[in-house]
């Protein structure tokens, strides 16, 4: 690598390619080829920086500035005058929504500041798709200390100490699954790494596999000699092209180091990685489903035990990590498990990943140490709701987990308390909802999509999801009887006890929380037939308020069916015939007048 | 494999049935390659038309069951013919706390077109997709590979008006 004077760590994450990054990244290549900078200026495609609200993003080190939002156009002037001349542009970088105060280098914005980065040490400082760059930052140390100087017990027993639990959401302690796999009996065995990342709103994975995957493949190497495996796989869903592409070349890169393959770093142990590619099946998430998938068939889950540590993938020991949990794995074992368990709760200890989106000013990936409070997520790094809006929940766990409401936004993320307020930990979604959302509609919403996803297997969550599903999309049609709430109370309960795997068993999660918080917008729906948040379409009148009405004529040029009649000093009228419930007017009308 | 077992489809050129029998004979042998050979073949044919799964079946020696079942278990996998342009929305939490729901429906409106759906004149095809990690520029609809951020249903027609 050469040193150049300055370093232009553009990012490449999917968030960012899709604002067009890599129109901006051949406008300054341009600008800088013109002024003959190529020697000083060098431009290097990182993976998701996190901010993704903000793309696209671009870090110029060594100084640390921030700019944002950036588009071809500025290419000029950011040669021109910071890479030349030396003065920063002030109109690219980010101003704190609070004071308007301009925050020029990134450590010094809240967003980043009050984060601590572990699992995405890497993410937008190296090149992910340059092996080089992985191991210019200690990459493959950890590797090489536990083929060489380790004992399978020995890494294990750092794994212990580090506390480390399951980051994919079930909490379970990655070293004692390692342990119950190494004294499984059996020839063959495998590493497997968990990269299906299906709940919505969830993409911490994507963002570690796209910005450093030789850290996943690293802790899968360290997880097959305590285990003594040979061979592993990453199953990683097929709705991340970009994901999968920086896998295979990193794979490809490792093997022609010597890191993969036979006698890696001359320490005898053999060890291969395959990327496997699912096919859209949500279900796939759960370990023994996923196992079949591999195994060509049907992602159904089987009942355990035998546990896969005992019996997994083709009947063979096996173990299954998680994306962040894998990428945590190198740094326990270069600085040792007490290091990584000095962070954290008395029962979770480190850093979690949360992918903070939804109704907040600040969307993107940020790690917080366990122990941090939900309002400081969500208030002091997301940056509040925006819209001068009102928060009303918070949803954590994506269709297993559940609603976290103001009154318990100072909860610390710790696997036990949140499971206490009705949510769970989960992978780390975290997607903010502010008081236009209705809570009888987020509920239908995660049941269609578990309804949908449910493999048919066991009934409770075939038929059990289906029935719930129907109670809350008649509620949310005005259609909704008294009783409903018990029954739907009745059935939740019914799929939780009784459904085979994890993806039932907490399908009834989200209604649960949302009938312990919100019920009165449950009760809203069936006795008075209204939608206190009006989302649901059919409860809202499609009526103009004349007291409210502006006559401003926002909600008559928007409308696609034509059917406002307005002129100009005069309310608006909605010709109920033509309406076509689009909701429209109702997003548009600023003073609230759409009943 | 011999032409003269080939079905006759006319979705499926004699180019196709040849790179066909050249996935078949790569993975025929891999315990577990069944998924990838479907992805493959659907990469080539944009759909499986049920000749291709009886071929295939035939081809990799497994029971038409399986190769049913697996083609009709993953949503990756299509049945029907598919449209000109794909037109994948983000159904993720985070595009439907943002309004997805309402991008649909103006989709329904204009083109008379739903979810798993292609427009007559097989211009579009519309898949409701599960979250496609960029939550960021919710709520995203993806039409074949470009990514299109904070699609309102006002603007969606007018991006979709491009794709002929």
């Amino acid at each position: 690598m050469n040193k150049t004077r300055l370093q232009l760590m553009l990012c490449g994450g999917t968030g960012c390619d899709s604002t067009g990054s890599e129109k901006v990244r051949i406008a300054l290549l341009q600008e800088i080829e013109k002024h003959g900078l190529s020697e000083e200026v060098q431009i290097i495609v990182t993976g998701c920086n996190g901010f993704c609200a903000v793309g696209p993003v671009m870090v110029v080190q060594p100084e640390g500035i921030f700019y944002q939002k950036i588009q071809p156009e500025d290419a000029k002037e950011l040669v021109d005058s910071h890479f030349l001349k030396g003065t920063p542009i002030q109109r690219l970088m980010y101003k704190n929504p609070a004071n308007k105060k301009i925050i020029p280098k990134m450590d010094d914005i809240p967003f980043f500041s009050s984060q601590v980065f572990r699992a995405m040490r890497n993410k937008g400082l190296i090149d992910p798709e340059v092996i080089d760059e992985y191991i210019a930052r200690d990459g493959y140390f950890a590797a090489a200390k536990a083929l060489n100087e380790m004992s399978p017990d020995d890494i294990i027993k750092e794994m212990l100490e580090s506390g480390l639990r399951g980051r994919g959401g079930a909490g379970f302690p990655a070293g004692m699954k390692w342990r119950f796999a190494k004294e499984a009996q059996g020839d063959v065995k495998y590493v497997l790494c968990n990269a299906d990342e299906g709940d919505p709103g969830a993409f911490m994975d994507r963002s570690i596999l796209e910005s450093d995957p030789h850290s996943v493949i690293e802790g899968m190497i360290i997880a097959a000699k305590a285990i003594n495996a040979h061979k592993g796989y990453i199953y990683c869903r097929s709705e991340y092209p970009l994901a999968v592409k920086r896998l295979n070349i990193a794979i490809e890169q490792a093997k022609n180091y010597g890191l993969l393959g036979e006698d890696i770093l001359g320490s005898g142990f053999e060890f291969d990685v395959e990327v496997y590619q699912g096919a859209g099946a949500f279900v796939c998430g759960e370990e023994t489903a996923l196992m079949r998938s591999i195994e060509g068939k049907r992602g159904m889950p089987i009942p355990r035990p035998p546990f896969p540590a005992h019996k997994g993938l083709w009947k063979k020991p096996t173990i299954l990590n998680n994306v962040e949990t894998l990428a945590n794995v190198p740094q326990i074992i270069l600085n040792g498990g007490k290091w990584y368990a000095s962070v954290g709760t008395a029962t979770s200890k480190g850093t979690k990943v949360f992918a903070l989106s939804g109704d907040v000013c600040n969307i993107g990936l940020v790690e917080v140490p366990m122990g941090t409070t939900i309002r400081k997520l969500v208030y002091d790094i997301g940056g509040g709701v925006p819209d001068k809006r009102k928060f009303k929940a918070v949803q954590l766990g994506g269709p297993s987990g559940g609603c976290v409401p103001e009154q318990y936004l100072d909860t610390p993320i710790d696997y036990e308390e949140i499971t206490k307020v009705g949510a769970i930990m989960g992978s780390g979604g975290a997607i903010v909802m502010d008081n236009t959302t209705c809570m009888v509609d987020m509920a239908r919403y995660f049941m269609d999509f578990i309804q949908d996803e449910s493999c048919g297997k066991c009934t409770p969550c075939r038929e059990g999801t289906k029935r719930i599903l129907t109670l809350l999309e008649n509620m949310c049609k005005g259609k909704g009887q008294p009783g409903d709430i018990e029954q739907l109370e009745e059935l939740c309960e019914v799929v939780k006890h009784s459904s085979l795997c994890g993806l039932g068993q907490t399908a009834s999660n989200p209604v649960l929380s949302t009938l312990k918080y919100f019920r009165d917008e449950y009760e809203a729906h069936i006795f008075d037939k209204t939608c206190p948040a009006k989302t649901c379409p059919a409860l809202v009148k499609f009526e103009v308020d004349p007291n409210k009405c502006k006559m401003c004529g926002l909600c008559f040029k928007g409308c696609p069916a034509d059917a406002i009649q307005w002129e100009k000093k005069a309310v608006a009228v909605i010709d109920k015939t033509k309406c076509i419930k689009c909701m429209s007017c109702y997003d548009r009308c600023k003073f609230d007048a759409i009943m | 494999m011999k032409n003269s077992i080939r079905p006759k489809h006319p979705d499926i050129t004699s180019e196709m049935w040849d790179t066909i029998d050249e996935i078949i004979a790569k993975w025929k042998n891999t315990p577990g390659s069944v998924i990838t050979v479907l992805r493959e073949c659907q990469d080539v044919v944009r759909y499986l038309p049920s000749e291709l799964l009886h071929y295939i079946s035939y081809g990799m020696g497994l029971p038409l069951s399986q190769v049913f079942g697996v083609a009709t278990f993953y949503s990756f996998f299509s049945l029907t013919p598919k449209g000109r342009h794909t037109i994948k929305v983000c159904t993720g939490t985070a595009c439907y706390v943002k309004g997805i729901k309402e991008t649909i429906n103006r989709i329904y409106g204009k083109y008379n077109l739903k979810e798993g759906g292609t427009t007559e004149d097989r211009r579009f095809s519309l898949e409701g997709v599960r979250c496609l990690g960029a939550c960021g520029l919710a709520p995203v609809m993806v039409v074949n590979k470009d990514v299109h951020g904070a699609v309102s249903a006002d603007k969606v027609v007018q991006i979709l008006e491009k794709y002929e």
